[in-house]
């Protein structure tokens, strides 16, 4: 398999206070990826010290590679050409993410400036296409409103049209969804979904929303307290989790066909990073653990099946029964 | 049985401004919504942002005026708001919001914020408040080490678990939760669901609860009612309701919710905006987004009739009594 980026041994800490405990990711091109837990669990992080995003009293390690050129430790101004120009990202909030106060047309042109050389007319010719491509209504008469004039959706559009601005490789969406309306959020996803098939651009998705996760991704990666835990294709990972973290999240979801149960919840609560267990770091909440599991780590593992699991006492490879059946057993 | 609450064309108007130096415009955020919630029932309201819900919420409290309509609360109307015998009242009601850190003052321990209804309301000696404090801390999980502690110093599952013990200290008989869950993980989220789902049976509690979570609010919700634009559109039993919406707007919503394993193309997409409370279209509120609207849905306003044993619709295209073919 080819790689787009390789990211080795990533290891961040603020504060001397670890919170990413040596993270192995590969994205391949074209590849929609996704990277699920909860907050907290280094999902974002693992993107911003990739892209030397994070702030300065964080000390970052390990290895980031994109297409044989290494991003840790690279100079700024090499570090700029990348970001925007070959891995984009987009956040959660995107009227927070625009300038208030610049014309959301201007803007767009202004990352056209820095990461295709465009001005002038090409300049305002490009950005009107991709307003038009990410699906903003009547582009022309839109350019020179100011952000505020858009509502949360089409922020969220303006802002994947500036990530797109500098034809990346790979985006990166950071909860991109997570503060919109149900129905604006299935605009949104379809959107990305789109667009990857259109330019073949790499996504990560990350997200805590398992189901919006499982319509946009191929891979999955599952994380918890700094670590991957279980990472695998979206269908396998899906019909039948064997991390008892992942296995957990699924069944504290409510369904939305079935009997009206009462949920299963992970008991306790993620560990606090400056006081990490001994063992697993999921150990306490396990109901799987054994003493093993307190005082040893499990790596993460290939498996037979292709996935890849840090667990010593995984949930059994359960015969192919639809999840459903399983979860009111 | 009697409704607790019982709630007739409530009406709130805001005035909006259009810019800094633009004309106002009148905003009806709630427009004639009328509901009742039984003793130990649980009513759900979902809805987008701008709907109303938040403000309905409130208004079903007394919290904010309204312009029209009338709240009746066990059979009597709403005292008028903040005369003492609203104040008094409000110990039978109580509200629990979206961001619990917000809504603790973080300068008092957590005892202390659990106690303060009591005091406020001058309920039971200060010995007989302690045990209270204790056992309702107790009743939503929390430790008796955490008396003690200040919101900073717990987690947002266990701070909402604070504010759900306040809500229950002057022993309510109804609460209203705004979004209870929305700031939580997947997993604290599941905990709080189920403590509320075991307060309500253990107490008799009755809810309405607020959000845009389809999910939780299938799971935990008896009825649910669904609003577009300050208005009711469809109202049913919760499990009917997600499994054969009526409304195409509800249709549109159900069918929004990423399930694993359904592929994103079999999803209805709405096209267009969610709606600006302060433009509503004319007819139909939902005519400009909905997939089947027809001339009439421009020029009539629907209303809510009944369309089958326990259900309303407020569509022109669903059928009276049986569920319509455009469903």
């Amino acid at each position: 398999m080819t790689k787009l980026v390789e990211i080795r041994d990533l290891r961040v800490a603020f504060d001397g206070v670890p919170v990413l405990h040596g993270i192995d990711l590969d994205v391949a091109p074209g590849e929609a990826l996704g990277l699920v837990g909860e907050s907290g669990c280094g999902k974002s992080v693992t993107w911003l010290a990739a892209l030397g995003l994070l702030p300065e009293k964080a000390r970052v390690s390990g290895s980031v590679v994109l297409e044989h050129r290494t991003l840790s430790n690279a100079p700024r101004s090499e570090l700029e050409q990348v970001r925007g120009g070959r891995i984009a990202m987009i956040f959660q909030d995107p009227s927070s993410a625009l300038n208030p106060v610049i014309r959301v047309g201007r803007q767009i042109c202004e990352a056209l400036r820095l990461h295709r050389g465009l001005s002038g007319k090409p300049a305002q010719a490009e950005a009107l296409r991709l307003m038009d491509m990410v699906g903003i209504p009547d582009p022309r008469r839109r350019f020179n409103l100011y952000p505020h004039e858009f509502s949360g959706g089409q922020c969220q559009r303006l802002m994947i049209a500036m990530a797109l601005a500098g034809e990346p490789d790979l985006l990166i969406a950071d909860e991109p969804t997570t503060a919109l309306d149900a129905t604006i959020q299935a605009q949104i996803l379809d959107l990305l979904a789109t667009l990857r098939r259109e330019t073949g651009m790499a996504t990560v998705f990350i997200s805590h929303d398992l189901g919006a996760v499982a319509q946009v991704c191929e891979r999955v990666c599952v994380m918890y307290a700094g670590r991957i835990v279980e990472a695998g294709p979206v269908a396998q990972l899906f019909e039948a989790p064997r991390h008892p973290y992942t296995r957990g999240l699924f069944d504290a979801i409510p369904r939305m066909d079935g009997p009206r149960t009462r949920l299963v919840p992970i008991d306790g609560t993620v560990p606090d990073p400056r006081a990490l267990p001994a063992g697993c770091a999921f150990a306490p909440r396990c109901a799987r653990a054994q003493a093993f599991c307190r005082t040893e780590r499990p790596e993460l593992l290939p498996q037979t099946d292709g996935r890849l699991l840090a667990c010593a006492y995984p949930v059994p490879a359960a015969p192919a029964v639809p999840q459903r059946e399983r979860v009111s057993q | 049985m009697t409704p607790i609450l019982e709630a007739r064309e409530l009406v709130r108007i805001y005035e909006a401004r259009e810019g800094l130096f633009g004309k106002v415009t009148p905003v009806r955020a709630v427009d004639g919504v009328s509901l009742s919630v039984r003793p130990g029932e649980t009513l759900g309201i979902v809805g987008e942002s701008g709907s109303g819900k938040s403000t309905l919420g409130r208004m079903l409290l007394g919290v904010d005026p309204a312009q029209g309509g009338e709240v009746r609360f066990d059979g009597a109307p709403m005292p008028e708001r903040r005369t003492p015998a609203w104040r008094a009242l409000r110990a039978r009601m109580q509200m629990v919001f979206q961001d619990p850190l917000s809504a603790l003052d973080r300068r008092l321990t957590i005892a202390d914020q659990i106690r303060e209804p009591l005091d406020i309301h001058r309920i039971g000696t200060p010995e007989e408040r302690a045990d209270r404090v204790a056992s309702l801390m107790g009743s939503v999980g929390l430790r008796p080490d955490q008396t003690g502690r200040y919101p900073h110093e717990l987690s947002g599952g266990q701070r909402q678990r604070v504010v759900i013990a306040r809500a229950l200290a002057t022993d309510p008989a109804l609460l209203v939760c705004d979004e209870p869950v929305s700031a939580l993980d997947v997993s604290i989220q599941a905990q709080v669901v189920n403590l509320l789902r075991d307060l309500q049976e253990t107490t008799g509690l009755a809810m309405v609860f607020i959000s845009h979570d389809l999910k939780v609010v299938r799971n935990l919700c008896d009825r649910v009612a669904v609003m577009y634009l300050g208005r009711i559109v469809e109202e049913g039993p919760a499990e009917t309701l997600f499994a054969r919406p009526q409304h195409p707007y509800t249709q549109a919503l159900v069918s929004s919710v990423p399930v694993p394993g359904r592929a994103l193309d079999s999803r209805i997409i709405l096209q267009g905006e969610p709606p600006n409370p302060a433009a509503r279209p004319s007819g139909c509120a939902f005519h400009p987004r909905c997939p089947m609207a027809e001339p009439m849905c421009r020029g009539a306003v629907p209303s809510l009739r009944a369309t089958a044993p326990g259900r309303t619709s407020a569509c022109h295209l669903v059928a009276g009594a049986a569920p319509a073919t455009a469903a």
